[in-house]
């Protein structure tokens, strides 16, 4: 095989203890391989990556995954995905054990280690499903070809006479058989992976599926409920410091000076002052508190004016990238019978992710170590190597298992900051932000003004549709709905917060404003909510979900159970290739400024199911986090200040705060699988929203819609 | 110094009094089972048994606890045989679980008070303890599944 005959799908194999190296298909560090995993096989995948501009291997083609059958019989997956609690490592292992024909409990992760596994951009936008899913069962089914094939050639038969059950492979004509074992420690690999054409593999189909598409729980859950599991937080190295750092009172704060005098009286507590940065390590992190703000009171700060959340939607208006120019407004909207507009407002919110963030960094020389909590460890690799001007294979980032990201974990600071102080200190340092630099420094889900016009027909149908999003994104901005003129528009302000990705980031905000006002187009069409959506929508994915929540909610059958501040809402929508459909049930007492969810059903389709409880899970948890952001999360700020940085002040969804929920989950056999985190949070705000226009006849407009805006004045 | 027994081993400890619990399990006997979350007593992750009891570990100071005996996440198993919470847990299955030492010692010290609680007092026990990852309802079933087999949901495909 040479460079010319690669592939989109290409196999490389190699066998470790072999000291001239085949061609191609090497990776720089294979030391970093054969410590971590023995002698065995290792193949390496290459193709068309899952996201991001990933470093091209040696073939031109970047790496997707690579699968190493160990002498033991243990399959090993690299992939560059972490799992922060969505499971992709329960996913990822179903996909190797289902191609490669062994039990889960054979196949091993390896995941988010830059010296060891394939950078595939990173761990957002719900692409481990449709994209990382399928590289791994390729490379797993091409694999398992390869060892067959190996095995034919060694008892010389007809290729492809074998079968593999359990990791074996059996010849059942002699009755021959042998595990993937034995393989690995025989067999001339680079004649075998001539003999293996990779197009001609082709993946396990749905109605064959063994382990896909069947319960298989979070491998390591023993672990974690022993306390076992060490989170990025709980890396323990030998001679570790604990580093704090000293931060600034307000956003754009410039230090002028400061006295590290204060801090010499402390002698375990070593202060690091460069330019802006100033922290310190210590041998534990009360120490290392002491210190900081100890020579932090001798400070001096030039602050800057910054605009305080109470002016926000304004100050975004005002700076959106078209100014104060009117919205362009087409011909059919001004010219139909009935028009409509409204304004909506949506909150800067934080993914408060139970584990702040935190690293541990350890220098040997001029390389570096770093274990921390990011969805994308590459972006943090290369941040470091800037930040220390070091080459990339001077870096090795390590993301074990995290406590929740969320979209929130992009970066990576914690990982820059802890280095610095293991630098200056020559001893591994542990940096843990505390929840109140979590909730100050890392960054917001970007707030929003959403403006919306519409306009009906004679007859009540939608004759025209105009979005405007100043600030918080073009995700799910376009209607799904038959509208013969529709407009989006996404337009840029000037956020006054530090804002970045989160969980369906935009298409939250867009489904919220979108939802809500076709229910307004609804009432002023005289429509019944579900039938108007009825009307507008073609038969396909997204009305099979309306119906299926719907009819498990007892939509049609609701006003039997009305009653006094009782109201009922619906939701649709798609996002990232995936379709959802929410009821709600609320109770209002607007005296006492309430709105309390008494149901939300939800029906959710993201084509083949792989693990039906995982995606209970995520949808479940995009539920709850989603009535966060729904009715209570907003966060406020004032003077270059976050003003309600601490868990008591900003309200995320407790036990007593869940309703009773109810999730259906559509399989669809016949399609692609797609991800599932994401796009389920992003019907809950407007079936509320709905439900508490129906339950008052007042229609909430911004997000978090909070019950006190209720009480009459 | 301080002397506390963890897990029922004996420790001496020596540490300024006015470190917290937490940092102490953590930084100076490296039992990191027990999460940091907020510092300021409102997420539960750090929850531990101080003589039986749960207490938010980053609400206690070091001096306080001298001479008691404290029960981290470590330590709530007995030998290879988890507790029945756990053994719970890991039937349920959790999303990130970081939350989970501190649920599983809070949910451990309910059954021990009230061996059938009902959902009710379930949730009302729990309200201090925070998942982000919204599987609270997951939590619930496994504590239900932990006092007696039945009454668990089972996920529904259409």
């Amino acid at each position: 095989m040479t460079g010319d005959e690669l592939t989109d799908r290409t196999v490389v194999a190699e066998r470790h203890d072999r000291v001239a190296a085949p061609g191609h298909g090497l990776d720089s560090d294979r030391r970093a391989f054969l410590e971590q995993l023995g002698a065995g096989v290792l193949i390496t995948f290459a193709g068309v990556a899952a996201t991001g501009p990933e470093r091209q291997h040696g073939t031109g083609r970047p790496i997707v995954a690579r699968l190493h059958i160990g002498e033991d019989g243990m399959v090993t997956v690299m992939t560059g995905k972490v799992e922060v609690g969505q499971g992709s490592r329960a996913q990822l292992t179903q996909a190797a054990a289902e191609e490669l024909g062994v039990a889960p409990s054979l196949v091993r992760m390896v995941m988010a280690d830059t010296a060891l596994t394939p950078d595939d951009g990173g761990t957002f936008g719900s692409q481990t499903t449709p994209r990382t899913v399928p590289a791994v069962r390729q490379a797993a089914a091409t694999a398992r070809r390869l060892l067959g094939a190996m095995a034919c050639a060694l008892w010389d038969v007809e290729t492809d006479s074998v079968t593999v059950t359990d990791g074996v492979i059996v010849h059942a004509a002699s009755d021959r058989s042998v595990t993937f074992a034995a393989m690995a420690q025989t067999g001339d690999l680079a004649q075998a992976v001539r003999r293996v054409t990779p197009e001609d593999v082709e993946a396990a189909r749905v109605d064959q599926w063994k382990v896909m598409g069947e319960t298989l729980p979070r491998p390591g859950m023993r672990d974690i409920v022993t306390g076992a599991h060490r989170y990025p937080s709980d890396i323990v190295r030998p001679g570790m410091l604990y580093g704090k750092v000293l931060r600034p009172p307000s956003y754009g704060a410039r230090l002028l000076a400061i006295d590290l005098a204060p801090a010499a009286g402390m002698p375990e507590a070593i202060v690091v002052h460069d330019g802006d940065f100033v922290g310190c390590a210590a041998p534990n992190s009360w120490l290392a508190e002491q210190a900081v703000e100890a020579v932090g009171r001798t400070a001096r700060w030039e602050e800057q004016a910054h605009p305080s959340s109470d002016e926000l939607f304004g100050y975004l208006k005002d700076n959106a990238s078209q100014g104060d120019v009117p919205r362009h407004v087409s011909d059919a909207l001004a010219q139909a019978d009935r028009q409509l507009e409204a304004c909506y407002e949506i909150s800067y919110i934080q993914h408060v992710p139970m584990e702040p963030r935190a690293a541990v960094a350890e220098w040997d020389g001029d390389r570096l170590t770093v274990w921390t909590g990011s969805q994308v460890p590459t972006r943090v690799q290369g941040e470091l190597q800037e930040a220390f001007h070091l080459a990339e294979d001077q870096v090795r980032v390590i993301i074990p298992d995290t406590g929740g990201g969320f979209g929130g974990k992009h970066s990576g600071e914690a990982a820059v900051e802890a280095a610095r102080l293991a630098r200056a200190t020559g001893c591994p340092v542990h940096l843990l932000w505390t929840r109140h630099e979590e909730f100050t420094w890392a960054y917001f889900r970007p707030a929003g003004v959403i403006e919306l016009r519409g306009a009906l027909d004679g007859n009540g149908h939608l004759a025209a549709y105009h979005c405007f999003n100043i600030n918080s994104g073009g995700s799910g901005i376009q209607t799904p709905y038959e509208v013969p003129h529709h407009e989006a528009t996404e337009l840029e302000s000037e956020p006054p917060l530090r804002q970045g990705s989160y969980r369906a980031l935009a298409a939250t905000a867009n489904h919220f404003a979108r939802e809500s006002f076709m229910d307004e187009l609804a009432t002023a069409a005289g429509a019944e909510p579900l039938a108007f959506r009825r009307q507008h929508l073609p038969a396909g994915r997204l009305r099979d979900v309306l119906e299926a929540a719907a009819e498990r909610f007892g939509w049609a059958e609701r006003d039997t159970r009305r009653g006094d501040g009782i109201g009922f809402g619906l939701s649709c929508g798609t996002e990232k290739g995936s379709f959802v459909a929410a009821c709600a049930e609320v109770f209002v007492d607007r005296q006492a400024g309430v709105i309390e969810v008494r149901q939300l059903t939800e029906a959710f389709e993201c084509g083949a199911i792989i693990n039906p409880p995982n995606l209970q899970a995520q949808v479940e948890g995009a539920i709850i986090q989603g009535l966060g952001g729904a009715l209570s999360e907003a966060v406020t700020f004032e003077n270059g200040r976050i003003t309600n940085a601490t868990l008591a002040r900003y309200r995320v969804p407790r036990f007593p705060d869940v309703p009773p929920v109810e999730v259906v989950l559509v399989n669809r056999p016949d399609l692609e699988s797609v991800g599932g985190g994401e796009t389920p949070i992003v019907a809950v705000a407007p079936a509320i929203g709905n439900a508490v226009f129906d339950a008052c006849g007042v229609r909430l407009r911004r997000m978090p819609m909070l019950g006190h805006v209720l009480r009459p004045t | 110094m301080i002397e506390l027994t963890v897990n029922g081993t004996s420790h001496t400890v020596s540490s300024d009094p006015r470190r917290t619990l937490l940092d102490v399990l953590r930084e100076d006997l490296k039992l990191t089972g027990t999460k940091y979350g907020c510092g300021e007593g409102a997420c539960g992750a750090c929850t531990v048994l101080l003589d039986g009891q749960p207490v938010v570990s980053c609400l206690v100071l070091i001096g306080e606890v001298q001479g008691r005996a404290v029960t981290t996440i470590e330590g709530l198993a007995a030998e290879d045989v988890l507790h029945p919470v756990q053994e719970a847990l890991v039937a349920e299955g959790m999303q990130c679980g970081y939350c989970v030492p501190g649920m599983a010692l809070l949910a451990a010290a309910l059954l021990r008070q009230t061996p059938e609680p009902t959902d009710e007092e379930i949730v009302r026990w729990m309200g201090g303890s925070l998942c982000r990852c919204g599987g609270y309802r997951a939590v619930l079933r496994a504590i239900r599944r932990a006092v007696g087999p039945g009454a668990n949901d089972e996920v529904q495909v259409k």
